[in-house]
Formats: structure tokens, sequence, C-alpha cells
């Protein structure tokens, strides 16, 4: 099977039975998409699919041949941080970290279409996510900051 | 003070942003082999016969192993040893491992479990605190001295029955606490490797490598110094991961019988089967107060619900009776508890360990005290709060206090005064305080040894690594073991390194549970970076002809205090102070100091520094369909000083949606010895839906001891907060739900039976029970 991940291609040979989680992990070494269940409940596993969010863990590697996908390793950029990474970290939003691939994947998507969120949206956007630890309150408030400062370069880079 | 106080991230955001952190089951090693284990069906049984050889037959796998494999019996506490690795001849709960398969991959592994055949006998089941009590004779442990009692605690400060003489009000409620788990986002993993020279190493998300690495090796029947435990980043704990588990020995041994790797990661519904959670608990409170309000005397009794087996569950009962007294003025206090087998997971410590339980029904109880006197529920508790420097009646040794304030802030914050009392039908504020350990004040085993220790080495180039067997589970130990040895050495959090939880290069750490791990190995690292302070101070005053005694270090440089152009680099000072003295490390250790009473069972609450914390909750109940909605909670909590305010803030933060998610939805509940929801999606975790607004508070205060005057802040939170909405809920329904989970059910039977007028349906044991002691 052929994937694209985070701009590169990909040639696996893995069962036909095995999910897009773990081809990611076991066949391509991209063990940064976690999971908490693979039973679809708690998004730890949540990748982006041709820029919509999807649980890795409950689609067959098969059904992902044709689309990009991006996991949490390509978020940053040549090692410069995704303004949301860089958020989570400096907010303390990412307590064990666990949870934080699958937060940053649906957020960045949130991000993505909506540069300004409300607090409603951004949590129907993370609403899949279970996080254990933060109670996630640094988790909202890194979410805004970030999406405050990509409007900003936003700003900035049109009106350079 | 430049580093300590600010909130700098976390040393390891950045990896765990990435994708870059490895948690247990991210690792991959050559040749790797994989486990998987058989569990139980039967909540109790006699094992008959275990028949692997059909499994051994399969292609693909390498290995199957018993309970008779590893037949040494082990326990987290020296004196409870009542578990094996694997069941050998009878099975306590379902989901108790059985058996263990090593095979080529985890698929070959899964389906050698189906060819593993096992008869049987199925024995009548404990299901509940009263089938235990009711049923002697269906023993769960053969060992025990009567019937199911795990334990038996019976302690008793002053002369009760004068106390409750000299009440004007006497009060007698009994509430139950339902049981809950961790429920951490990473499910338990571990890879184990051994070499042909007999020596293992373990990597496991584990929140207490020390403990581990005894009992294992002990397990295993090998000596400790040819075991190596290393913790990577853990998924989180909350209690959770304080002891090895049956994954644990079977990846040790299979490695060490077959020379490769293997691992071992449990699936979702595995975890809810290794719990060591939440204990169901069952209390009868007697309060007696003075018509001021004034405690005259406290009795309070506890049953604990266990399951199978005994886990942390010895300390458990204790710390349902020890820390009651720590907050409010107690005169006169009687202890009663008993903790139960049953055939169930085990339960153990979470979050609060102990303490929640008896929080919730103490401050429920003061919620109805303070109406029956017509006293303001906030200002009583700030009336009956303990002073700062004080001992209470069972011997513990209270220094820093800071409850009023927290109760000034809440109240504050949430508008108590102008609000309580004067909110539309259906809305309610309820408040509640606590207070929690920093850090127990004995080891789990006994001894005269530091209960953390700290290597600090610098090297030529300005590196500084910190060396410590701590656990980092996402509190940021890492980064304030990071940011001590920076405040000291004066140099930025970048140049240094912390090699946490390997407990061949690391110096005990006794782990991270009771809140301990700033305190202890804080003070440790402080010591150990103090030391090489002075070596580099020495070096540095020949250089710029200064006394020692006047330097300062800070932003790399070390200069003279009063003079700060007489400057040198760090880099320059270490180099000098290699020359001297040699390479340079230095170590530091912190025992707490002796504390507390000569009677048994004075081991359990103390605690160098105790923290305080004060909730408000604010909730919603609708009047048709009682649905409740917790809208926001407001927590101040004393930390001492808060180190990372950030983090201290996010622990406050986790604890108080921890507290949440016990108090209205979440319970490990069985039918038939079966557990009722072993999945996320049915034990419900709060969703960010779910989860209400909260506004985290520090209240600071100096403590002596801690380091830079600073306690705990990852458990205490999350005490006050259940009770809290408990209180609320009868202020805005007139309800008053003395069980967790506050459910609507709940609150519309509490209604029915106020109108009704009758006494709320009794939760404790039965007279003839309670009369057996
Ligand atoms: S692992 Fe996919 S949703 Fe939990
Ligand atoms: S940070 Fe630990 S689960 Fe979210």
């Amino acid at each position: 099977m052929t994937f694209q991940v985070n701009g590169e291609e990909h040639r696996v040979a893995a069962s036909p039975t095995h999910t897009l989680l773990e081809v990611l992990r076991e066949e391509l070494d991209l063990t940064g998409t976690k999971h908490g269940c693979e039973l679809g409940h708690c998004g730890a596993c949540t990748v982006l699919l041709d820029g919509a969010p999807v649980l890795s863990c409950l689609l067959l590697a098969v059904e992902a041949q044709d689309a990009a996908i991006t996991t949490v390793e390509g978020l940053a950029h040549d090692n410069t941080l995704h303004p949301l990474q860089l958020a989570f970290a400096e907010r303390g939003a990412a307590q064990c970290g666990y949870c934080t691939p699958g937060f940053l994947i649906s957020g960045a998507a949130l991000l993505e279409r909506n540069p300004s969120p409300s607090r409603d949206e951004i949590k129907a956007a993370l609403a899949g996510n279970l996080c254990r630890c933060t109670g996630y309150t640094k988790i909202i408030e890194a979410m805004e900051l970030a999406a405050e400062r990509m409007r900003e370069a936003e700003r900035v880079s049109a009106g350079a | 003070m430049r580093v300590i106080g600010t909130s700098i991230p976390k040393i390891d955001s950045y990896t765990k942003v990435t994708g870059a952190a490895r948690y247990a089951d991210d690792l991959k090693l050559p040749r790797m082999a994989f486990g998987r284990i058989l569990r139980s069906p039967h909540p109790h049984a006699i094992v008959k016969r275990v028949d692997t050889s059909r499994a051994r037959a399969h292609p693909g796998v390498l290995d199957v192993i018993t309970g008779t494999d590893l037949p040494h019996r082990y326990g987290i506490m020296p004196t409870t040893q009542d578990e094996t690795a694997f069941a050998i001849d009878r099975v306590r709960y379902v989901g108790e491992p059985v058996a263990a398969v090593c095979a080529v991959d985890e698929e070959t592994a899964e389906e050698a479990l189906d060819l593993i055949e096992v008869d049987y006998e199925p024995l009548p089941a404990i299901g509940s605190i009263e089938e235990a009590l009711a049923h002697p004779e269906n023993r769960i442990h053969d060992d025990t001295k009567r019937g199911n009692i795990m334990k038996e605690v019976h302690l008793n400060f002053g002369d009760l029955d004068e106390g409750f003489a000299e009440a004007d009000l006497v009060r007698e409620d009994t509430y139950f606490f339902e049981g809950t788990t961790h429920a951490p986002m990473e499910e338990h993993a571990c890879v184990a490797d051994a070499a042909a020279d007999g020596k293992v190493t373990l990597w496991t998300s584990t929140q207490t490598p020390h403990y581990v690495h005894r009992e294992v090796a002990k397990v295993l029947g090998i000596r400790l110094s040819r075991l190596r435990v290393i913790v990577p980043p853990v998924g989180g704990g909350f209690g959770g991961k304080c002891e090895p588990f049956a994954h644990d020995f079977a990846a040790c041994l299979f490695a060490l019988r077959h020379g490769r790797p293997v691992k071992f990661t449990l699936s979702r519904e595995e975890v809810f089967y290794c719990h060591r959670g939440r204990h169901p608990v069952k209390m009868i409170l007697k309060t007696g107060v003075k018509s001021d309000g004034a405690i005259t005397a406290v009795h309070l009794q506890t049953f604990l619900d266990g399951g199978g087996y005994a886990s942390y569950g010895l300390a458990t009962v204790y710390y349902t009776g020890a820390l009651l007294t720590v907050t409010y003025n107690i005169p006169r206090y009687k202890f009663d508890g008993m903790r139960l087998y049953t055939n169930k997971p085990p339960c153990g410590p979470k979050r609060g360990h102990g303490s929640t339980q008896p929080r919730y029904a103490f401050e429920c109880q003061l919620d109805k005290i303070a109406e029956q006197l017509g006293l303001d529920p906030a200002a009583y508790r700030k009336q009956l709060a303990i002073a700062p420097y004080s001992t209470t009646v069972n011997g513990l040794r209270v220094t820093t206090c800071g409850l009023k304030e927290c109760v000034d802030r809440v109240v504050e914050a949430s508008g108590w005064d102008e609000r309580h009392g004067q909110m539309p039908p259906g809305r309610g504020l309820g408040i509640a305080i606590s207070s929690y350990v920093t850090g127990a004040g004995k080891a789990i085993y006994w001894n005269d040894m530091p209960h953390s220790g700290v290597i600090v080495k610098i090297d030529r180039g300005g590196g500084v690594a910190v060396l410590c067997g701590s656990a980092d589970i996402g509190q940021g130990s890492d980064t304030m073991l990071a940011t001590v040895v920076a405040e000291e050495l004066g140099i930025d959090v970048l140049d240094i390194r912390v090699y946490a939880g390997d407990t061949d290069l690391t110096p005990v750490d006794l782990g991270s549970y009771s809140s301990r791990v700033t305190f202890m190995a804080g003070n440790a690292a402080r010591r150990a970076a103090l030391a090489l302070r002075a070596q580099l101070f020495e070096a540095a005053g020949a250089l710029l002809d200064a006394p020692a005694d006047q330097l300062a270090a800070a932003d790399g440089c070390i200069f003279v205090a009063n003079d700060p152009a007489r400057s040198i680099t760090f880099v320059e000072a270490a180099q000098k102070a290699e020359a001297e003295h040699g390479t340079l490390s230095a170590v530091g250790s912190y025992a707490p100091p002796k504390l507390g009473g000569e009677f048994k069972g004075a081991g359990v609450g103390i605690s160098p520094a105790y923290s305080y914390t004060a909730a408000v909750a604010e909730v919603t109940v609708d009047p048709e369909t009682h649905d409740l909605k917790v809208d926001r909670l407001w927590v101040a909590h004393d930390c001492g000083r808060a180190l990372n305010p950030t983090l201290v803030a996010g622990q406050i933060e986790g604890s108080a949606y921890m507290g949440f998610g016990e108090a209205v939805l979440e319970e490990q509940v069985f039918r038939k010895g079966l557990h009722k929801i072993p999945s996320l999606l049915e034990y419900k975790l709060p969703t960010i839906y779910d989860t209400p607004e909260i506004v985290a508070m520090h209240v600071e205060t100096h403590d002596p001891e801690g380091p830079y005057g600073a306690k705990e802040a990852g458990e205490g939170p999350l005490n006050p907060v259940i009770p809290a909405i408990a209180n609320a809920v009868y202020a805005a329904s007139g309800a008053r739900v003395d069980s967790t989970p506050i459910t609507p059910d709940k609150i519309q039977r509490a209604l029915k039976e106020r109108q009704r007028g009758a006494s709320p349906p009794r939760q404790a044991p039965s007279k003839e029970v309670v009369a057996t002691r």
C-alpha cells in the first residue's frame, strides 16, 4: 500500500485488516499518534485526512491510501513549531502529553478553517478528544492564544 | 529569585507537542516479541486446571506462563503480601491475570489466548461491603483473621462520651462514596529486555520505579542489582500506576527466558481491571457541636470495599481516618475503619488517597450543621479552622495553613456573600474545604534512608545533568528539578538536562505518590545544587579576589553581589572548580523529620506539611427533570510557594476536573462481579463540554521546610470540589444527596423523601453489622 503522510510517500506491506493507527505507529514508526482505547472513544489517535480530523483507530489503512495524511509529526515545519504547538507548551496545556497529539490535530484543523473560533466552537471541535490531566482549561487557553497569534501573523503578512 | 516563581514551560513540552516523546508503547527494539494476558472471566473461582499445550503449539508462540511459573507472593505493603503475578489456584475478580502468552506479534499472542484451557470451579462471589460482612464463611482469602475483613483500625483520641454530652447538637449521618477509577489516557505498557548474563531492563509506565524495582526482583527471584527499571514519559497515573502489575513480571520473565525484548500493552478494558482506584466507602459520621458551632467530638466509622487484594489498602483504611483532623479544631476524635475483601478488581490509591471520601462526608454534614445552627457555611468554616503551627488531636503537626485565606478567596471570587441563599430557584452555591499531605512521612517499607536523592553534575562545558529517581507523570517533576538547580546555579534551564526514573543511574526517589515530589526531591535537588555552588563560589572567589560568601550566581555568571561588574562566567568558574576539586558533582538527599504520635497507625497521615484548599461550586438543577449542571468552580489552594504558577494552576484545574467527574458522572460499578462499563464511552469521563469553567487561585504561604516555601498542589485541590458540588445541589434544589455520584434520579428521590418527611435511606451497613464490631 502507498500512503502520503506529512508530505512524504511511503510504501508498506501491511495486512488489509490493519487500521491506519497501526500502520502509522508500527509500520511507519510515527508513534506521535497515540491510542487510549482503539474503539473510537478517546480521540488520542486523531489524524488529518485531506485536512479533516479522523480517528485513525477506526479507519482501515486501505481506506486512507489515496488521501493526504497529517500526523502530529507533520505539524511543525523544519523544526519550527506550529503556533498551536508553541501555545500548548507555553500554557502548560500538555501535562502528561498523551492526549496532546490528538488535541493538536483537532485544534489545528479548527484554526485552519476558522481563524476566530468562539469558546463554543473550540469546545465543539475538541469534544471528541479526552484529556484526563488538564481539566481542559489550559487547552482552551492555548487554542485562544494560538488563534490570536495566527490572526496577528496573518495581518502582518497581509500588510507587508 | 530568577526562575523560581516564574512560569517557564515544562522542559518536556517540546517533545510532547511534537509527538517525539516516547512513551512505553512507543518503544521498539530489534527482535521484539509481544505478550498478551489471559484474564479470569469469573469473580471468584477455584482454578482446577490450566492447560497451555495447545497455545504453546500455535505457530509463532514462543512461550506461555501461568501462576506456578512466578509463585512468589508480593504486595506493595510489606505486611499484606497477598498477590501472585498470575493466579495460582484461585481467582478473586473478573480480569485477574491467569496466564500470559509471548509470541512473535500481538495478533498471534491474542489468538493463543483462546487456546489456553482453564477449568474453573465457580465459588460464591462477594459483591459489596454488606455481603462481605454478612458472609464470613465465603472467605476470599484463607488467612484473614475474621471473615473477609482485611484490616480493622480503631483509634481513640480523648473522651468521646464527654464530648457528645457537652454538645448542644449531635448529628449522625451516613454517606456512601462510590468507587471510581483513574483512567489515565495512556494504557499501561512495558518493554523488558534481558541479556545472556541475566541482567534485565524494564521500561514501564509507572509512578513508582523504586517500588517496582523491589517487587519485580523479588517475584523473579533475582538480585535487585540485576534489574534496572526505567520510566519513560508516563501518560498519566493519578495513583493507578503505583505498583507492579502482571505484565511487568511477565515481560521480565519472558525476556530472561528467551533473551529478547518483550512488550506488553494493555487494552483499555484491561486498564479497568488493573484498577487500584478509589475505594467505595460507607461512612457513619457522628459530630457534636456547641450552639455556637464549636466541635466537641467526632466519631467516624468507615467501611472500605477493597476488592480482591490488599494493594495499598492498609494505608487507605488509615487514611480514611487520619486527615479529617487537619482542617478544623476537633478536640476529641474516634475513628473505626474496616477494609473488606470483595470479588472485584483491587482498589488502591487515587488522587486524594483515602481522604477524599471522608472529606466529602464531613463537609456535607457540616453544611447541615451550619443550616441547623443558622450559620453561614463559609464563615463557619473559617470559625472552625485550625490555627497554623498547631498539633491535631491525633498528633499531626501542622505548620503553615492558609485555610482562612483560601475561604476568603473563593468567597470573594464567587460573590458568595451577595449570592449565597439569594439565587433564583434551581440555582445555588456550595462551599467546602480540605487539606492534604505534602508527602507521606514514612516510606511504604519503613527504613531510615532518604526518601529522595538527587545527583547534580557539571560538565566542563557548562552543561548540567540532574539525576533523580522521580517519575514525571505529567505533573512536571522534571521541570521542578531543573528549576531548582537553575535557580541555585544561576543558569538557564536549557543548560540543564534531567535524567529521572532510572534505578541504575538515578538515586532513589520513592515515586510520584502522596504529593511528595516537589517537597522531597525539590529539597534534595536544592541541597545538591548548593553543595556544588559552594565549590563554584570558592573557585570564583579566588579568580575574582572576593570572599565566597559575597558572591551570587545568575544569568550564567558568578559575580560579586554588591559589585556585579566583577564577574566571571559559569563555565569559567566550573573549569576552575574542576581543576581544584576534580570532577564536579554533588548529591543531596531528603528525609522528613520524625513526626507523629506513638500509637499503632501513627505512621499514616504524618507529613512535613499540609496543603489547604477551599472550593465554591455553582450549579443549576432543573426543577422538572432534576438535570444537574455544574456551571463553575472556584478553587483556592494554599500550595505554599508556587514554584511555577502555571503548573500549579494546571494541577488545581486538573484536580478540580477530576473531582467534578467523581461528583456527578463517574462510577466503577459491577453487576454479578462483572464490570458494568469497562470502556471510555460508558465510564463517563468528563469531556470538554461537560467540564465546568474552573477558576484556579493560589494562596501562597511560606512553608519553613518546603523548597523555597513550597507545598503540594497535585492532589489536595480535588477533595473539596465534590462536597462543594453536593452542597450547591442542596442550595439549588433542596435535595441532600448523601451518596456519589450525584445524579438526577438521586436528586429526585431525595426530594420525594423530603416531601414525605422521611429521612433519607440509610447507606451504611445495617445495625447488626455495626454491632458485630
Ligand atoms: S484510540 Fe482511537 S479514539 Fe481512542
Ligand atoms: S495531558 Fe494528560 S491526558 Fe491530556
